[in-house]
């Protein structure tokens, strides 16, 4: 069970003067299970690269495997693919339509064509794993605020039951204790359901404490792909492509410099508390 | 001098079912009183929901105070006869960056404003040129707006809302919606409006890092000012900043960590170097080796 | 991809016709399309053919991109050949089952053909080398005498504008909409008429309550920046007449008369 990507490029407007290479030969391997922070600034191909796992843009060259079996072969199922691959738009909340809550996340289970029963079980399990209070369910989508429209959206797609999560953005435009709330519930969606998430974001701060794997897209390409530690001790060649380590790298970095000597490793800030510590003591 | 001054400031929204009977009654704002210099860079904080929207609305005359009053340049917003004479001393962009640029040519755009004061055609001309290039964006003056990127827009709004001269600008989440490249470049263009060109700047945001050279801050919460002072006098209460929904920036949230295991450093610590030069201070005070 | 359709969209380049003073412009396609309908010989949109081809030529706009927004009027133009081609009663030429094509027929879709491809080319080169503000300002001042009438011409204008200035923006945002539907397995392609109209409520919805929001949000945004509407407004790029726009006024009639008398009077 995992996601094989083999020298997957797409193009746009190609049969334009202005052709885009959006994505320039990209070769992956996501197994089963791991929370993958996908990080680049705008238009560096990573959108793309995330509309293609679920079959919502077809690559101009190579192949992507799911489970095993090709997905541009005839006859693949994309339908199914997409109930297992399960995308979360950036501001989702501007699909929400349904006259309320529960109809609205009931949406994506529907069209798989379950039974009703079922159809709503998951619906309600859906609402309940992103932890939307029960007085919410029913009212219109509308009447929500920003942070539990998203939410509801969220489980919008979480309703269908996806192997791989997919969110791109979650947290644009929230306050930092809703960005903190979302992340939260990621990872303990992750940990309870054990589904693979991947995390579109270009700020190294929202994924250094929750992924345990980065990678970094450029110009199409696939700049970084490691441990967070491992890619932010590239934080001199993050910087020249737009992006930045965490705060805290440069932190420990620049008291390397000063002569105190600390784990530069270290990416958050008790780890970092925890490094001067002992670089002091 | 004061540009803008509010005294027990109210606004409430008033909440219809569908058959027009009020459900229920939001209060936005709640008695707020404040005053905001001449020439300062003053940064409003608050999460979603917290009122500083609908404060900042009332500054623009966009909207009325339901009770008590604003001043904006010496003038009530509540005297109809002002409005457009308030609307031209306070200047407002948006938080998207699609959805207040009019014109379909950047130049366009920025002349928009000044048509509509009824400023004479050449110094319309005159005033786009300055006001794009204040914002670095004067190459970009023949370009669709649709081809920039999020930032560029937002930086013509600037350019928009400055070539009415205002004496004010307030930005109600300019950098909500863009990348971190993006959110760089427009708080560089609105520091530079502040200290160049000396508009009076009312930033309002919840990214803590925007707000670092800010003057003066207040943040909200419930519609009320729950507190009000100097960057480094807010940033050194980072329980109470976490009680508001906020977050301090990481180089304060780390300093208040290593202050809480035992390390003596000062309170309000708010950017890197600052960091790296009071741990370094305090290892000297340990006697250490150097 | 609905993104691609580029009527009405601006395109940047230096050119004679980019230069000429929308009222010209506006007259002009007037002018064209009347003649397109005075026609009643070959000879006739032959000139017109020519015409074109030479504003084409000088507007500096490639062809191709020209075309490229046709696409989508494509099904319009079948549908009307079509009619035309089996609807018109006359000698038949070929009958197969029921449908019959008649030599009339035929006639009459050709010169379908030829009339609208022309009238929607003839009108995109306008809506190509002016910008929106540009054609407002030009439909403002040329439609002024109708202000006596109580006609809002600044307000008609305004709103032109700014739907031309929104409809990429809502084209992405149908396409992005889309998508995320498709994500929670929507279908639009399949089925028949009534599932898809039925399939297009998810879409819909959230593409009326955006463009809603955008609208508040832009009227709020012109507020701010003093737009009452046209009193007291000053021009950026106030619209005079120059040497080149009085010449082409003589080319345009000059057209109107020549293409007339060969297309109606001559032959």
């Amino acid at each position: 069970m995992s996601i094989i990507l083999d020298h997957v490029s797409h193009i746009y407007g190609s049969d334009t003067a202005m052709a885009v290479k959006a994505l320039d030969d990209i070769s992956l391997v996501i197994p089963d299970g791991q929370f993958i922070g996908l990080i680049g600034h705008t238009g560096s191909g990573k959108s793309t690269l995330v509309q293609h796992l679920n079959g919502l843009l077809k690559a101009d060259s190579g192949h992507i495997y799911f489970n095993g079996q090709d997905i541009d072969d005839e006859g693949y199922n994309k339908k199914e693919l997409r109930s297992k691959v399960g995308l979360v738009f950036q501001y989702p909340e501007h699909q929400l339509f349904e006259e309320d809550v529960f109809k609205d996340v009931c949406f994506g289970p529907r069209n798989l064509g379950l039974p009703r029963k079922e159809v709503e079980l998951r619906a309600y399990a859906a609402l309940k794993q992103v932890g939307l209070p029960d007085d919410c369910f029913y009212q219109s989508p509308f009447d929500l605020s920003g942070g539990q429209k998203r939410r509801a959206a969220i489980a919008g797609v979480l309703a269908m039951k996806p192997e791989v999560l997919i969110l791109d953005e979650p947290t644009a435009g929230l306050d930092p204790r809703g960005r903190e709330e979302i992340l939260g519930q990621i990872e303990k969606l992750r940990r309870e359901r054990g589904i693979t998430v991947i995390l579109v974001s270009h700020s190294m701060d929202d994924v250094a404490e929750y992924v345990e794997r980065i990678l970094v897209m450029n110009k199409g390409k696939l700049l970084y792909d490691g441990e967070p530690r491992e890619v932010f001790s590239h934080y001199r060649e993050l910087e020249e492509v737009g992006l930045a380590a965490p705060q805290v790298t440069y932190i420990m970095h620049k008291l390397k410099e000063k002569g105190v000597d600390v784990d530069t490793d270290a990416i958050t800030i008790p780890e970092a508390a925890d490094a001067i510590l002992r670089a002091l003591s | 001098m004061e540009i803008v001054k509010t005294d027990k400031l109210v606004f409430e929204y008033i909440r219809r079912d569908e058959d027009g009977n009020v459900e229920g009654i939001n209060r936005a704002v709640d008695e707020v009183t404040l005053g905001i210099r001449q020439g300062d860079f003053v940064a409003i904080l608050g999460h979603n929901g917290s009122g500083k929207s609908t404060l900042a609305k009332h500054i623009n005359a966009l909207l009325f105070p339901t009770e008590g009053t604003v001043w904006v340049d010496g003038r009530d917003t509540k005297e109809e006869d002002e409005i457009w004479n308030i609307r031209r001393s306070a200047g407002m962009v948006f938080q998207n960056p699609d959805n207040q640029i009019i014109g379909q040519v950047v130049e366009e755009d920025v002349g928009f404003g000044p048509e509509n004061m009824g400023v004479p055609t050449a110094e319309i001309w005159e005033r786009v040129k300055e006001s794009l290039k204040a914002v670095g964006m004067y190459e970009f003056r023949k370009y669709s707006p649709n081809k920039l990127s999020g930032g560029q827009k937002q930086r013509v709004s600037i350019a928009g809302v400055l070539a009415m001269h205002p004496k004010c600008i307030v930005l109600d989440e300019p950098t909500a919606m863009l990348d971190p490249n993006g959110r760089r470049e427009v708080i560089r263009a609105v520091r530079a409006l502040n200290d160049v060109e000396n508009v009076t700047v009312i930033l309002i945001t919840h990214y803590m890092e925007e707000i670092i050279h800010a003057d003066k801050v207040f943040v909200m919460d419930g519609g009320r000012i729950a507190m009000e002072g100097t960057p480094r006098e807010i940033f050194s209460q980072v329980e109470r900043l976490k009680e508001l929904r906020l977050e301090a920036p990481q180089a304060t949230l780390l300093a208040y960590e290593l202050q809480q295991r035992g390390i003596p450093l000062p309170d309000g610590i708010l950017s890197i170097e600052e960091l790296v030069e009071e741990i370094l201070r305090y290892r000297r005070s340990l006697g250490g080796k150097e | 991809m609905l993104r691609d359709i580029t009527i009405g969209q601006y395109y940047q380049t230096e050119s004679v016709i980019h230069r000429l003073d929308p009222r010209v412009k506006l007259a002009g396609t007037l002018i064209f399309i009347l003649s397109l309908f005075l026609f009643d010989n070959f000879w006739g949109y032959l000139c017109a053919a020519a015409f074109l081809a030479a504003m084409i030529r000088l507007s500096r706009v490639p062809f191709r991109y020209m075309i490229k927004g046709m696409k989508s009027i494509l099904f319009l133009l079948l549908l009307t050949v079509g009619f035309n081609l089996f609807l018109t009663p006359g000698e038949a030429l070929v009958s197969v089952w029921k449908l019959r094509i008649t030599r009339e027929g035929v006639a009459l879709a050709l010169q379908m053909t030829a009339r609208l491809s022309m009238l929607i080319i003839g009108s995109s080169i306008m809506t190509l080398t002016t910008t929106p503000n540009n054609l407002t300002d030009g439909i403002e001042k040329g439609l002024r005498p109708l202000t006596f009438l109580r006609v809002p011409v600044h307000e008609i204008a305004m709103m032109m504008s700014i739907a031309l200035r929104f409809i990429p923006i809502l084209m992405e945002e149908t396409d992005k909409i889309m998508k995320a539907q498709t994500a929670r397995g929507a279908d639009f392609e399949s089925g028949g008429l009534f599932k898809k109209a039925k399939a297009m409520v998810p879409l819909l919805v959230p593409l009326f309550i955006s463009a809603f929001r955008r609208a508040n949000d832009l009227a709020m945004a012109m507020e701010a920046r003093c737009y009452r509407g046209g009193k007291g407004r000053t021009k950026m790029k106030p619209l005079v007449y120059k040497k080149r726009d009085i010449l082409a006024y003589l080319a345009l009639f000059a057209y109107l008369a020549g293409s007339v008398t060969v297309g109606r009077v001559l032959f």
